[in-house]
């Protein structure tokens, strides 16, 4: 152990020197024993002189052997080695002992053998007083030839003592004292850490290893301390319970701290108890450091558990496969190489494995015939070697009822790393339902077809009677066409006689023949009306029919309205003379030109003015035109101061054949087709006419047309 | 070419008897000079022969039209100055618009009283000459 580096004030060094000295002498007093006593005077020589190497060895009185009794430093092997007698009076240490002062040895000469291992050393003879032989020897390292103080004031005291232990001592003791110092070197020397203790863990003997772990030196820092304190109680806490009813060696884990590095450390502990008549019982404990042992142990069980772990998902893998497999409901099997089943799903086992305990022959060899079929197509496959996946139909039969079963047979091969086919993988399809359905769809499809083709018979007889229907349609409108020209043919037929009546009637009217008389006048006049409204009903009636034959065609021209008004006037200017009433036109100036058909609306307007001058016996007549801007509209209204209509007969008045007074002797003239002319006409040219009327106090007639025609 | 006559001449075509001699009693005592003619190809050979002063034709003939008489008359230089009156029961535009396609002067529809057909005649020979051709003449049509 290095001295403290700082140099101390010397009083202060001599005083603890002297205290140091002091407790040594104090314990030396007390101490009966050598081995003790020479031990304790070796630590205090190391602890205070520099000295590293120290021995004390003592000469046996009836052997004159020469025995080790405590060291320091030296070797085991160099202690176990040293023998010598003090008869051997040409060894130096023997002579040393005669000596009156220290010797210095630099060397020891080859043949002499000294229990130290430094080459030079000092020798000091142990004894009482100056001019005594020595009984012991005191061998100190040196650092110089010249003796150091303090190992000369050792030297003197450590002799007293023997002297004066050795006057009592029985040698016997010494030899055992030998003995004990070469076992306590052994016990040091071993790796593993060594106590010995009384049963309740308190330390007797330790050696270094066991020291480092439960001893803390003085000068040791804080961690240390506490480490080693928890050490000893950890300690003894396991010796007393591996204690109870302990009779054998007790063998038990024990978790230390190491108090340098502070980590933990694992001790497999060994203890046995052992007994000494005078000292009692002890306890021998071996401590062997199992921390990389247990490392090991944990890293095994660690790998252990993840085996079990992974062996357990495989499990569980190859389990949900299991119950994927035998979930599907259609029958999947794998074969290998050979086409020998190597694994198959419980549908496929209904097929292909015979029925456990049933004893039928038929259903067996319904087995046997299936598990035939599906060899003979696994072997397909297996020529097939290049393909992925191979499809199949396979013929095979219900094992129980016999029924045949027609599958669709699916196939993969599963190859190895290496390329080489390992299994066939078969999953089948029962067909027997696709094949109903065909036959279904079939079925179906003949229904269908039968649907069409009555569909189209009666879309063809549809057709027909379309067909028959518009040449009924056209045979109609051939009729109605030859209706309306038989119509015009008769008209004109009735005319060219009718011309010959109204001619000779007017020619004897107008003397032609002679003079007539007054009576034959009458008739003739009577004559002459007649035919007239005979020609006029005939006019009418071609009118009729050529508006709805579709043959009066319209010639629309731009006219101004106002001479048209004018022009009609003009024309019915003899009969307004003979009528006595008032006729005016008025108009709302200006008016725009009126577009449309002038022969046509001028036919209108003659007959709404006659058949006001017919049915106004005395007042007026007026005629209106007006134009409606914002309709595009114009209105030519006859209004005059006549009979009237009664409300509920003004729609009667456009019917054909229609005077309100239809007797055969009526006061008033025409065909009774005027208005009904009228208003087809006024139709035609996109037009209306209206009426408004008050019996007994007049009639307005309002023809209203378009501004231009519109497209129709 | 225009004959000097005391009365002129009116070549009445009607295939009508009744019509015809009573078109030409009623004109004979208007003071005009009558010839007939029952058809067509008979009213040519009358006009080429008598040269009259005005033609009333009707168009509804047998043998040959009151239409293709009028053409032929029209397109022959000694006939083509003569006035043609067309007569026709139809009172369709398409029969006057063929009328006078044809050739025509006037239009009248039937049944025509004896005066008006008079005055109809009057209107054309009073007409001075050179008129041009096939210019519409008025349309005397009647009613009511």
């Amino acid at each position: 152990m290095p001295r403290a580096s700082a140099p101390m004030p010397m009083e202060s060094v001599s005083s603890i020197e002297a205290e140091a000295k002091l407790a040594l002498i104090e314990f030396l007093l007390t101490s009966m024993d050598m081995q003790e006593s020479a031990r304790r005077a070796v630590d205090w020589l190391v602890a205070h002189a520099p000295v590293e190497q120290a021995v004390v060895v003592i000469v046996e009185t009836v052997s004159n052997e020469m025995l080790l009794v405590a060291e320091h430093g030296v070797s085991t092997g160099v202690i176990m080695d040293f023998a010598l007698s003090r008869d051997d009076t040409k060894h130096p240490l023997v002579q040393a002992l005669s000596s009156s002062e220290p010797v210095f040895i630099s060397s020891l000469p080859a043949h002499f053998r000294a229990p130290i291992d430094a080459r030079a050393f000092h020798v000091i003879p142990l004894r009482a007083e100056m001019h005594e032989p020595g009984q012991g020897l005191l061998l100190a390292s040196a650092v110089s030839p010249q003796i150091d103080s303090e190992t000369l004031w050792l030297g003197r005291t450590l002799g007293k003592q023997v002297s004066r232990l050795l006057s009592r001592q029985l040698l016997a003791e010494t030899r055992f004292g030998q003995e004990r110092m070469l076992l306590y070197s052994i016990i040091n020397a071993v790796t593993d850490p060594i106590l010995l203790t009384d049963t309740e863990g308190k330390l007797i003997i330790a050696n270094s290893h066991a020291e480092k772990l439960f001893a803390a030196p003085e000068d040791s820092s804080e961690g240390w301390r506490r480490a080693v304190g928890l050490n000893n109680m950890l300690f003894s806490a396991a010796l007393s319970t591996s204690a109870v009813g302990m009779s054998e060696l007790a063998r038990r884990e024990l978790l230390l701290v190491d108090p340098l590095e502070g980590s933990d450390l694992l001790f497999e502990l060994l203890s046995s108890r052992a007994k000494d008549e005078r000292q009692g019982t002890f306890v021998v404990s071996i401590l062997r450091n199992v921390t990389d042992l247990a490392r090991a142990k944990e890293e095994i069980e660690e790998s252990y558990r993840t085996l079990r772990v992974a062996q357990a998902e495989v499990r569980d893998e190859r389990h949900r496969l299991d119950l994927i497999i035998d979930s599907v409901a259609d029958p999947i099997l794998v074969t290998d190489q050979e086409g020998d089943i190597v694994l198959m799903n419980t549908p496929a086992e209904r097929l292909f494995s015979p029925l456990p305990g049933a004893e039928m022959d038929a259903a067996l060899r319904r087995v046997r015939a299936n598990g035939a079929n599906l060899t003979s197509f696994v072997s397909n496959v297996l020529t097939r070697s290049g393909e992925q996946r191979y499809r199949g139909e396979i013929q095979l039969a219900d094992p129980v009822t016999g029924r045949p079963l027609p599958v669709e047979a699916l196939a993969g091969t599963i190859l190895s790393e290496q390329g080489e086919l390992m299994w066939v993988v078969t999953i089948l399809h029962d067909l027997t339902e696709a094949l109903e359905k065909g036959k279904l769809y079939e079925q179906l499809k003949h229904a269908s077809e039968q649907l069409e083709r009555k569909v189209q018979e009666a879309t063809a007889e549809l057709a027909e009677q379309n067909e028959l229907l518009r040449r009924q349609h056209i045979e109609l409108e051939q009729a109605s066409q030859l209706k309306s020209q038989f119509l015009a043919n008769m008209s004109h037929e009735f005319r060219t006689p009718l011309n010959a009546i109204l001619g000779y009637t007017h020619m004897l009217l107008n003397n032609v023949t002679g003079q007539v008389t007054e009576p034959q006048r009458k008739s003739l006049s009577r004559i002459d009306s007649n035919s007239r409204h005979l020609l006029a009903l005939i006019n009418d009636i071609l009118d009729i029919t050529r508006i709805e034959a579709g043959r009066m065609p319209l010639n629309v021209t731009s006219f101004v309205v106002g001479d048209l008004v004018r022009e009609v006037m003009a024309e019915l200017e003899p009969i307004i003379r003979r009528s006595n009433l008032t006729v005016t036109s008025k108009a709302k100036t200006p008016l725009p030109n009126l577009r449309s058909d002038r022969q046509k609306v001028k036919q209108i307007v003659l007959n709404l003015l006659s058949n006001a001058l017919k049915f106004t016996p005395a007042g007026s007549v007026t005629i209106q035109a007006t134009y409606d801007r914002r309709a595009k509209q114009m209105a030519i209204a006859v209004k005059d101061t006549g009979v009237g209509i009664p409300l509920a007969d003004q729609a009667k008045v456009f019917e054909d054949f229609r005077q309100l007074d239809s007797s055969p002797t009526r006061g008033y003239g025409g065909t009774g087709l005027g208005l009904s002319i009228c208003r087809r006409l006024s139709q035609m040219l996109g037009g209306t006419i209206d009426l408004a009327s008050v019996p007994g106090q007049g009639s307005t007639f309002t023809l209203r047309l378009p501004a231009r025609p519109r497209r129709r | 070419m225009k004959t000097t006559r005391e009365q002129p001449l009116v070549l009445v075509v009607e295939d009508y008897q009744d019509a015809r001699e009573m078109y030409a009693a009623y004109l004979q005592f208007s003071g005009f000079a009558v010839a007939e003619a029952t058809n067509g190809v008979e009213a040519i050979e009358k006009a080429q022969t008598l040269i009259p002063d005005i033609v009333l034709m009707d168009l509804a003939l047998p043998r040959m039209d009151g239409w293709e008489a009028t053409r032929r008359l029209k397109s022959d230089d000694r006939t083509k100055d003569i006035p043609v009156v067309a007569l026709t029961g139809h009172a369709l535009a398409g029969h006057a618009e063929g009328a006078r396609q044809a050739g025509c002067d006037a239009f009248v529809t039937k049944p025509c009283l004896p005066d008006a057909l008079v005055s109809e005649i009057k209107r054309l020979l009073d007409r001075p000459t050179g008129t041009p051709e096939g210019r519409p003449g008025r349309n005397t049509k009647k009613r009511s």
